[in-house]
């Protein structure tokens, strides 16, 4: 393909991202921190992002499920969660995040799983864009070219 | 005086206390008591209420307990006082009576004596002159003489008189001697009183007896008891026997006297024939004994008198009883009354061992009443009662300073429990608000980015800062909090008044837009040019202003401007120059003020409603708006103008404010700037690319074109005004120099379209240099711009309000000079940051992976050397010193050992570690470097809320950044720590 127009559908790309709320301002900034020194920096996140939520996203739902629920714990996993996608700038997922947390100060089991749900949802929908756009990424760089800067 | 009696009746207070004390079984609170009075006395009640406050309830209970033993314990001791003082009285009126009673009974005792020695030496006589000498040397007559002149000597005798001891044999003879019979005393009639009734009442005469005592010789007084026998009479029988018998004196029991109607007593001495031995049997006696000396006692009249002479003023009643028979007393004197109260016997001795007598006194009036008894017991009864009262106010006034002092705290904690809901809850929203809003702002970001013309990226930039703008107002929101409670303080970092200004321009180029107004800023040239050190808040303040009056106004004026009454346009001319003239007034202070402090004088002003006079009063204060309806019709928090009023107040400045009713408000506010000429920052818009260049401006206003003006020459355009269009012409043509741009305003030009082909052709025809022309647009009208003719003239068309940045791209373009390509709005603090930050070691610490390597992504950026810690724990151990971090960024909420509680420990053991260097324990070289015994500590988290920020600060921590890192708080948080290191060094 043109290299040329791959980088071109990977600006629409991006800017869909952001402009659906998937991604905010920090992946911007996250981008800002890849270099030369650390050329692998925003994938080396993600990556990280991906196995750290989806261990937690298990302890979620194992959590959940019990009998008697140890909200507490429930709150920390989903502090956890809120933290790591609002570094990466994961908008959307961060967005349940916070009313996750009401329910689970709430004690409110119903709404937290109704928000797992969510979050597991808006999780996986994220972890597709940026595949995607990490794939796209790379075959720009496959073919030779630079991957365009958005800021 | 009072006082003095206050400490008296203080003083037994407490001693009465302890007394009570001690008696009753309440020693244990004692202690407590005491304390509580000592305070009570000596000093107020605060103390008392904090030292107190726990035990009230029992404190209470507790003096009202000793309350009414403090009551009984004083009725019972004034009872006391009074039973005491009272005996005391009756003791001591007991006394005096019986002295009294004592002295006369003494008195009497003597006087009797006397008057029985007397006669005792009478008898004597008797015995000596009558019966020793042959004839005998004394008559009747001698001896009635004698008496009545001895009888000084016998006080209390009021006669007496000599029987003598005729046998019978010798009756015969002894009658004829004395020349009359013996008589009888006549017993029938008055038994008692013999002697004195023989004389009138013919005697009879004496019956014949064994022997007679016919009586010789008597006082003239008693003339007539001469030759009466008295042994006739039985008690004068009696007494001459017993007389005789005992050669003593003895007495008769009292009797009436007859002649005086008095009571009486006689007294009988027995004369012997010769000098018998004191131990002579009483036979002896009878047979020596040879006449018998009788003394009549008179006792009433003598007591009577002997009384008179030690009458004084303590009058008291005497009797005096013969006791004799103790069953039957026979009162010799006084009266017999007998009242009760007390009296006081005293017994009589007169000689006579037989008879006894008595004296009893009484006092003759009744006791008064124990007046000062009553009145001391009284006294102290009252006294009591009223320190009691004292007492018992001032407890019951302790308990409802208590109670009020409780309320109070109840109300104080629920107000700060409120306070802190609501903070909390603005830290919420605004927490919430700004998720959103990054999301907007990042957009714009990256729009700006994009290859877009000027007009769009002005559009972008302007969208931008009025996102930025109502984040700065979200975090206004908190400044009100913070300011409210003093916590704000404000930072002193360099700024350009002008790009301020223009940069608030921006902000309402929008909303200006939106509602047709027109928006235009005005510096004085005597503003310095550079930059000045003011304060960050200006920009903050100004937007409040600015923002504040539009909420006030916008609404309203939106035909105000562009249609210009006269009244307004009269006025908004009007305050220009009054704004000039207030600029000006500085210039002397700009001058003389030291430390290049300046005063600053910014008008804000609008044409349109303009205030209520009724609500002019309310417009500072927080939360309030002109009308409560005002408020949904502008929306706005009604918090800015009393943000201002206190912005202003910290910069030392002050705000005010005219404002007329549907002609408009202005705003004044002044505030001190540092002017810092070391700072140089070549203004960017004064470069030399318009240097030189001329410009005419048309506009039939001249406020308008007065601000037009102002920008033209911020960019070194020369600026010439114009009212009228056809005026241009002569303008262009006449001018010395080249006039290369002319800026018109639209509405002359709609109106003089038709004029400008003209001017064209004309310009060409001179061989001119046809000038730029450049239309000023509002905003209401700026879609209608490409629909004009004559287009072609124009080169370019710049919608207001104007700010010097858009007007230099215009130009730029226009001109065709200057690459056309400006500074990106890149990341302007990076530099520094990375200057900042290079080669520092700096370690992050989250329990969060993902946020862990951003954070260490975000700081290697800036080319620190960054060592991650996942947990407190390692923390804790890699920042034991010695170390070589510079730095540590920690996040709060982290499992097992918080961010709060790690840098807690690590405070610790700096602490120790210091100690110990300071007491030379660990030698320094073995530390390394000393300045890391302060490791500085950053906090990290997601939280706004002002609490935790103040929490980080009280645990230890040097500061706080909020996650995600922001470049420029970052920066912020850093410079302000390295820095101080920096001058530490």
């Amino acid at each position: 393909m043109e290299i040329g127009k791959l980088q071109r559908r990977y600006l629409d790309f991006t800017s869909t991202l952001f402009h659906e709320g998937f991604l905010d301002n920090q992946f911007t900034q996250l981008q800002q921190l890849q270099d030369e020194s650390s050329p692998e920096f925003v994938l080396e996140v993600v990556t990280l992002f991906f196995e750290d939520s989806e261990k937690l996203l298990d302890e979620l739902s194992r959590t959940l499920d019990q009998q008697a629920v140890d909200f507490k714990k429930v709150d920390a996993h989903v502090h956890q969660l809120k933290g790591s996608s609002a570094s990466i700038g994961a908008q959307r997922v961060k967005n349940v995040c916070v009313a996750f947390r009401n329910f689970c100060e709430e004690m409110n089991q119903e709404g937290c799983l109704r928000c797992l749900r969510q979050v597991r949802n808006e999780y996986f929908l994220v972890k597709n864009k940026l595949e995607t756009l990490f794939a796209l990424e790379q075959q720009i760089v496959a073919a030779g070219g630079s991957v365009p800067m958005m800021w | 005086m009072l006082v003095k009696l206050l400490e008296l009746s203080m003083n037994w207070f407490i001693d009465a206390q302890i007394m009570e004390q001690k008696t009753d079984f309440l020693s244990e609170k004692c202690n407590l008591c005491l304390g509580w009075l000592k305070q009570f006395s000596a000093r107020g009640l605060k103390n008392h209420l904090c030292n107190h406050y726990f035990g009230t309830k029992k404190v209470k209970e507790t003096s009202r307990r000793l309350l009414f033993l403090w009551l009984a314990g004083w009725v019972l001791c004034a009872i006391w006082i009074f039973w005491f003082m009272n005996s005391q009285a009756v003791e001591k009126r007991r006394e005096m009576l019986a002295s009294m009673c004592d002295e006369r009974a003494r008195m009497l005792q003597d006087q009797f004596n006397v008057s029985m020695n007397h006669l005792q030496a009478l008898a004597i006589l008797i015995s000596t002159f009558h019966h020793s000498k042959e004839p005998s040397a004394i008559d009747q007559i001698i001896f009635a003489r004698y008496a009545e002149r001895t009888a000084f000597e016998r006080p209390l005798t009021s006669g007496v008189a000599y029987a003598v001891k005729v046998l019978h044999s010798e009756r015969e003879l002894f009658e004829r001697q004395h020349g009359w019979q013996i008589k009888k005393m006549d017993l029938t009639e008055q038994p008692p009183a013999r002697e004195e009734d023989a004389d009138l009442e013919s005697p009879e005469i004496s019956p014949i007896e064994d022997e007679y005592a016919p009586v010789i010789f008597a006082q003239d007084a008693y003339k007539h008891v001469i030759s009466v026998d008295l042994l006739t009479g039985k008690e004068d029988r009696e007494n001459i026997l017993c007389a005789r018998e005992s050669g003593k004196g003895v007495l008769t029991a009292p009797f009436p006297l007859l002649k005086s109607k008095r009571l009486g007593v006689i007294l009988t001495y027995a004369v012997y024939k010769s000098e018998l031995p004191s131990n002579a049997t009483p036979a002896q006696r009878i047979k020596t004994a040879i006449g018998y000396l009788g003394g009549i006692f008179d006792i009433e009249s003598l007591v009577d008198k002997l009384l008179h002479q030690l009458a004084c003023k303590h009058s008291i009643v005497v009797n005096v009883y013969d006791t004799t028979d103790p069953d039957r007393p026979i009162s010799m004197y006084g009266s017999t009354m007998t009242g009760t109260g007390i009296y006081h016997i005293s017994t009589l001795q007169f000689g006579d061992p037989i008879r006894k007598h008595e004296m009893h006194c009484r006092f003759k009036q009744k006791a008064p009443l124990p007046w000062l008894a009553l009145t001391t017991s009284i006294g102290t009864l009252v006294i009591a009662l009223l320190v009691g009262y004292i007492f018992h106010a001032t407890v019951s006034r302790i308990a409802k300073v208590e109670d009020d002092y409780r309320q109070m705290m109840e109300l104080k904690k629920q107000a700060e429990a409120a306070d802190v809901a609501k903070s909390q809850f603005l830290a919420t929203v605004s927490h919430e608000i700004r998720t959103p809003m990054n999301g907007v702002l990042g957009m714009l970001q990256m729009l700006m980015d994009t290859d877009l013309d000027m007009t769009q990226d002005d559009y972008v930039r302007t969208a931008h800062a009025s996102g930025k703008a109502l984040v700065s107002l979200i975090n206004e929101v908190l400044d009100q909090a913070k300011i409210e409670s003093g916590k704000l303080e404000l930072e002193a970092v360099p700024f350009d008044l002008r790009a301020v200004l223009d940069d608030i321009l921006s902000l309402f180029y929008g909303k200006a837009q939106e509602k047709g107004l027109e928006l235009a800023v005005f510096v004085s040239d005597q503003v310095p040019e550079f930059t000045e050190r003011g304060h960050i808040y200006l920009t903050v303040h100004l937007t409040e202003e600015v923002s504040s009056l539009d909420f006030e106004t916008e609404y309203h004026s939106r035909n105000s401007l562009s249609a210009f009454p006269v009244a307004d346009r009269r006025r908004s001319w009007k305050n220009f120059k009054l704004f000039k003239q207030g600029l000006s007034a500085t210039d002397p202070s700009l001058v003389s003020t030291p430390y290049d402090l300046i005063n600053l004088i910014i008008s804000v002003e609008d044409t349109g409603v303009g205030i209520p006079h009724e609500a002019q009063s309310r417009v500072f204060t927080p939360f309030m708006q002109v009308r409560p309806s005002i408020s949904r019709i502008h929306g706005g928090t009604g918090i800015g103008l009393s943000i201002s009023k206190r912005l202003v107040g910290l910069m030392k400045g002050e705000i005010g404010f005219v404002s007329e009713p549907q002609i408009g408000s202005t705003f004044t506010f002044t505030f001190t700037v540092v002017l810092t000429s070391s700072y140089t920052n070549t203004n960017e818009y004064k470069s030399s690319e318009f240097h030189g260049l001329t410009s005419l401006v048309v506009d039939d206003r001249p406020v308008r074109a007065k601000a037009t003006k102002y920008l033209l020459q911020r960019l070194g355009i020369n600026a010439i005004l114009e009212m009228d269009l056809n005026q241009v012409l002569n303008r262009i043509a006449s001018g010395t120099g080249a006039t290369n741009l002319v800026l018109i305003e639209k509405e002359i030009w709609l109106k003089n379209i038709s004029i400008w082909p003209f001017i064209m052709s004309k310009l060409k025809d001179d061989q001119l240099d046809i000038p730029k022309v450049i239309l000023l647009a509002n905003p209401t009208d700026s879609s209608k711009r490409n629909s004009s003719s004559s287009m072609e003239y124009i080169s370019t068309i710049i919608t207001k309000p104007l700010r010097v940045s858009m007007l230099q791209l215009s130009l730029q373009r226009v001109m065709g000079c200057g690459d056309g390509e400006h500074s990106r709005n890149g990341w302007l603090p990076q530099l520094p940051l990375h200057s900042l930050l290079r080669g520092k070691q700096i370690l992050v610490v989250d329990d969060n992976v993902v946020n862990l390597r951003v954070a260490a992504g975000a700081l290697k950026k800036y080319g620190a050397e960054v060592t991650c810690a996942d947990n407190g724990k390692s923390a804790i151990n890699m920042l034991k010193p010695p170390h070589i971090f510079d730095a540590c960024f920690m996040d709060i909420q982290m499992p097992e050992i918080d961010g709060f509680e790690a840098t807690r420990r690590i405070r610790e053991m700096e602490a120790d570690i210091n100690s110990k260097l300071k007491h030379g324990e660990v030698l320094l070289d073995s530390l390394g470097n000393e300045l890391h015994c302060d490791v500085p500590i950053f906090a990290m988290t997601a939280d706004v809320i002002q609490a935790t920020h103040e929490k980080c600060l009280k645990l230890g921590m040097d500061g706080y950044v909020t996650k995600p890192f922001e470049g420029e708080q970052l920066y912020r948080e850093l410079t302000r720590f390295f820095k101080s290191t920096k001058k530490n060094q």
